[in-house]
């Protein structure tokens, strides 16, 4: 058993260091077609990655350790959760725990160190992303929590990998209006985490506008690699979440060679195909204004409150 | 005489000593041995604490002429709260030997800061009511000496020490009323005779009122905490540090006394009430926390907020105990248990280190801090962990007792898949709102406290040219950091000495597992931190092979000209402050926080597109102050006027009194 975990864990850090850039590089290829561009390819973030890395940092001279520890432990947040997450197989390990709440304070500590990255440098512009930054996961914070509460309720515990094994052997519950309204909810929680459309633009560069982008633009050379793999990774992973919580299907739950090519093609597909949707959704998108936000937040935690409720109800 | 009362007798004995030393030595040696002797003292205490919590049992009975005889003998739980209140002070105390200065270190001074320190230990002790309220005042009465003594330095003091006294002894006096209910009903002050009377009738529950809200008033909570922003920041750094993490606590330890030990089978309303208090407290102190730009008035709202999620806790398990969901009940206790240590400990380590801030700086507005970690790199490594206990993230204290309250929240609702009761079908889910948004705001208070205090640029000049603290100083921050690591990564053997003591079934309840992790078997929930960081360094090896391998070829350069927007990033006011980081959430939660804003804008000349200056203004106010407590206060002094029509001075109306009163009394005894 111990075994198998650590084999699926080494499986998903190594599919998603791969992915993660690549899922980028087709959402963003995506976008330039149907803005009738001709794009850059779906290589293009890999070989920024290969450059950056190349390249020696700038630090301004008030900088301190944070601006170089701050990306790694952005990456290290980032590769934690695909060690923890059910991607590629749901296995049950007692104490290697898929407990949603550890995850999301394991995601919550890559926030903190991107939001600190930001404020290092003294910069107005650090210090505007950032605050925006940490305001926005506050108000997510609620929704997040309430969702996995909703989430929780048919499989009796908050065990990720026991949720989907749930979901997995009794389709029903996917389609349960508990089980919409939480996964929705969810939806606009993960945007907001990831720093999409509507609520940020992970495109801009103009100031009023700029949350996640702000806060990297002090970092450089591989201190940017860092951050630009740490988010990259966080987004991929949890667009896979996404994936597993609405179609569980191809996720592993027993080892054997077939069932792990299985695995990891099934969580590729769900998760280029969720991002390739982003993608074409965004478009149609325009970015809302900073202090309509907490409107939309406040909806999406509007209809998680109604999934724990309807649970009560329906069930 | 058990090994228990001779401990007791030892801890008065010394703290005898150590008064009487304050009082006698010169100057120069009072403080370093009065400060060692608080630390011998609170050793002396946590001993005690601990022979209480092996259940030992013994009691000792001091016999006076006024009270009748002063029982202590402190049960399980009683010996737990008395450790995290040494604990509490000994790093106080360590700090406090070489911090202290101006009338901190008088004869008096000294003399109430080991009362104060005592007379904490003792209230968790007392065996009977006039015991408890004797230890009760008398903490109070040390703290508002210790309070005082800054009084010649700033005017402040003087409205934070009336309003701490006012705030006290309505507190005292709910607690008094509410116990003299109770010895009514029970016909004896002995808190065994009263677990033995049980609840339901209505004598009971409005003694459990008074109580709850006596000991919220102590335990900081909301509508009761105006007291609480004037107070802390007014106060020297260890008294502080010693108010918010151990006299707060003296109020959670008496809200577990009336709620596990006098009166264990309260009607599932008292729990509705417990977690609405401790809900709002929680929302409220956080908000007022995340705007506000005052070091120590945000770590004095974020102890109303800490405060209020260990009431919630409670609440949860009274409401929980009540409908007989008995597991997450015993959850929801724990994590209570577990949340008033953590915040004993982050909560103390966080105000010596503002307290350290302030040494070096003289300054505790965020708004004029900034750069200080490359300057003061032992307190900002202290005051980080303790933050990330603060914003409940792992590795620390913090996460695990909040991981533990939001595992009872989603597992009380349902036992076995049905739910329990529609009341706990809407509480639980509100509760685990109220803390997700609690947590939220927490994550962006502390950002912004360590962001805004310890990186960037100086915002002043002191601020450029801060030391750091000495040795003496350091040394307790230090060790408050270790500790909260500690009961972070392996919280199991913790867990089980503390579970030992409220429970009496502690191995069904908490059991330590994986690498001393905790796993809550009722529930069936496990968490073994040690395990998330081995993960992590694991993949951490790789990650650093690879950034040693790319630093060695490509250097970092250090630039005064980098990014900036490509320009000069010359002057530090143009940083972002804690005011402006905070901006976003003034305007999201305007309606609650009513801000008062006056912007002044100067035009040039006679043009009115063209501005000289612009000057803002903005102050936060506390509402509950503006909308309640103002209000009452101008009708008090309403009534104050009228009364001074009718003393004047004049000897003749004085005279008339006398004649009218004399009167009175003749026709009364007439009739």
């Amino acid at each position: 058993m111990i075994g198998a975990a650590v084999l699926i864990a080494l499986v998903q850090v190594m599919l998603f260091l791969f992915l993660a850039p690549l899922l980028v590089g087709v959402m963003r290829q995506v976008r330039s077609r149907l803005e009738g561009r001709v794009g850059s390819g779906i290589w293009q973030p890999w070989r920024d990655v290969r450059k950056l890395l190349r390249k020696a940092p700038v630090r301004a001279r008030d900088s301190s350790w944070i601006l170089s520890i701050g990306p790694l432990a952005l990456l290290l947040s980032s590769l934690l959760l695909c060690v923890l997450l059910p991607l590629v197989g749901a296995l049950d390990v007692p104490w290697i725990s898929s407990d949603l709440f550890v995850i999301v304070s394991v995601m919550l500590l890559g926030v903190v160190a991107l939001a600190l990255v930001g404020l290092d440098a003294g910069t107005a512009f650090g210090g505007m992303g950032s605050s925006r930054h940490m305001t926005v996961a506050a108000l997510v914070e609620p929704t997040v929590l309430l969702a996995v509460y909703a989430l929780s309720i048919p499989a009796g515990t908050s065990s990720l990998s026991v949720i989907v094994g749930t979901r997995l052997h009794v389709p029903s519950e996917i389609i349960s209006p508990v089980s919409v309204l939480a996964l929705v909810a969810l939806a606009i929680a993960i945007m907001a985490e990831t720093s999409r459309l509507p609520i940020d633009n992970p495109s801009t560069h103009l100031e009023l506008t700029m949350m996640h982008e702000a806060m990297l633009l002090e970092g450089s050379g591989r201190d940017l690699a860092w951050l630009e793999m740490g988010s990259w990774i966080k987004l991929t992973v949890l667009l896979g979440l996404l994936g597993n919580l609405t179609a569980p299907w191809g996720i592993l739950t027993d080892v054997t060679i077939g069932s792990v090519l299985l695995g990891v093609a099934a969580i590729t597909v769900k998760v280029l195909l969720l991002g390739v949707a982003l993608s074409v959704g965004e478009v149609f998108l325009a970015k809302a204004r900073l202090f309509r936000v907490p409107e939309l937040l406040a909806g999406s935690f509007a209809l998680a409150l109604l999934a724990v409720t309807a649970s009560y109800l329906v069930a | 005489m058990t090994a228990l009362a001779a401990s007791l007798l030892t801890e008065l004995i010394v703290a005898a000593v150590v008064v009487l030393g304050a009082f006698t030595l010169p100057a120069r040696w009072r403080s370093p041995v009065s400060g060692l002797g608080s630390v011998v003292l609170s050793a002396v205490a946590a001993t005690t604490g601990i022979l209480a919590m092996t259940g030992i049992g013994g009691a000792l009975s001091v016999r006076t002429t006024l009270a009748g005889a002063l029982t202590f003998a402190p049960d399980r739980l009683g010996g737990l709260f008395m450790v995290i209140v040494s604990l509490v002070g000994v790093l106080a105390s360590l700090y406090a030997m070489r911090s202290a200065r101006g009338a901190e270190t008088s004869r008096s001074g000294w003399a109430a800061w080991v009362v104060f320190l005592a007379s904490m230990q003792l209230v968790p002790a007392a065996a009977d009511m006039v015991s408890f309220l004797l230890a009760w005042e008398l903490m109070t009465l040390c703290s508002v000496l210790l309070l005082a003594t800054g009084h010649r330095l700033r005017s402040s003091v003087a409205s934070a020490t009336i309003w701490y006294l006012a705030m006290s002894q309505l507190s005292f006096f709910l607690v008094a009323a509410g116990f003299a209910v109770l010895a009514g009903v029970a016909g004896s002050t002995s808190f065994a005779a009263v677990a033995a009377i049980g609840s339901g009738s209505w004598q009971v529950d409005v003694a459990f009122v008074l109580l709850l809200v006596g000991f919220a008033a102590k335990a900081e909570l909301v509508p009761l905490h105006v007291w609480v922003p004037r107070v802390l920041p007014e106060a020297p750094a260890p008294v502080a540090a010693a108010m918010s993490g151990a006299m707060v606590k003296v109020g959670v330890y008496g809200a577990l006394l009336v709620c596990v030990r006098l009166l264990p089978a309260g009607p599932p309303w008292w729990g509705v009430l417990i977690m609405a208090l401790g809900g709002a407290s929680a929302v409220y102190g956080i908000l007022q926390a995340s705007v506000n730009s005052g070091l120590k008035v945000l770590l004095a709202y974020s102890t109303t907020e800490n405060m209020g999620l260990v009431f919630l806790a409670v609440g949860a398990a009274v409401l929980l105990r009540g409908l007989d969901a008995t597991a997450a009940a015993d959850a929801a206790l724990m994590s209570a248990v577990l949340l008033t240590i953590s915040h004993a400990l982050f909560k103390t380590t966080l105000f010596l280190a503002a307290g350290a801030i302030e040494h070096a700086t003289d300054e505790t507005n965020l708004d004029r801090l900034g750069g200080l970690l490359r300057r003061m790199p032992w307190t900002a490594a202290a005051f980080g962990i303790a933050a990330l206990s603060a914003a409940a993230l792992p590795i620390t204290s913090g996460f695990v007792a909040e991981w533990t309250l939001l595992q009872s929240l989603i597992h009380g609702s349902r036992i076995s898949g049905t739910p329990v009761a529609v009341i706990v079908s809407v509480a639980m889910p509100l509760g685990v709102a109220v803390v997700a948004l609690t947590a939220g705001l927490a994550l962006l208070t502390f950002v912004k406290a360590y962001g805004i205090a310890f990186l960037a640029r100086p915002r002043s000049a002191e601020a450029a040219t801060a030391v750091e603290a000495p040795l003496g100083m350091r040394v307790s921050l230090v060790a408050g950091a270790v500790a909260i690591i500690l009961l972070g990564v392996l919280p199991g053997p913790a867990a089980q000495a503390v579970a030992s003591a409220v429970f009496t079934n502690p191995a069904e309840v908490v059991r330590s597992a994986g690498l001393a992790g905790v796993s809550f078997p009722g529930i069936g929930v496990l968490l073994d931190p040690a395990t998330l960081a081995l993960i992590v360094a694991l993949l951490a090896v790789p990650v650093l092979i690879l950034v040693s391998i790319v630093s060695r070829r490509h250097r970092s350069r250090v630039s005064e000209l980098p990014w900036g927007g490509g320009g000069s990033r010359a002057r530090p006011r143009m940083q972002y402050t804690a005011t402006s980081y905070a901006e976003p959430l003034v305007r999201v939660f305007d309606d609650v926080l009513k801000p008062s804003r006056d912007v002044q804008v100067t035009h040039l000349g006679e043009s009115r597109y063209l501005i000289e200056r612009v000057q803002i203004e903005q102050r936060m106010t506390d509402v509950f102050e503006t909308r309640v407590y103002r209000p009452l206060l101008n009708v008090a002094e309403r009534f104050g006027v009228l009364a001074r029509h009718a003393q004047n001075g004049s000897i003749h109306r004085y005279l008339a009194y006398s004649f009218v009163a004399l009167v009175i009394v003749l026709v009364v005894v007439a009739l």
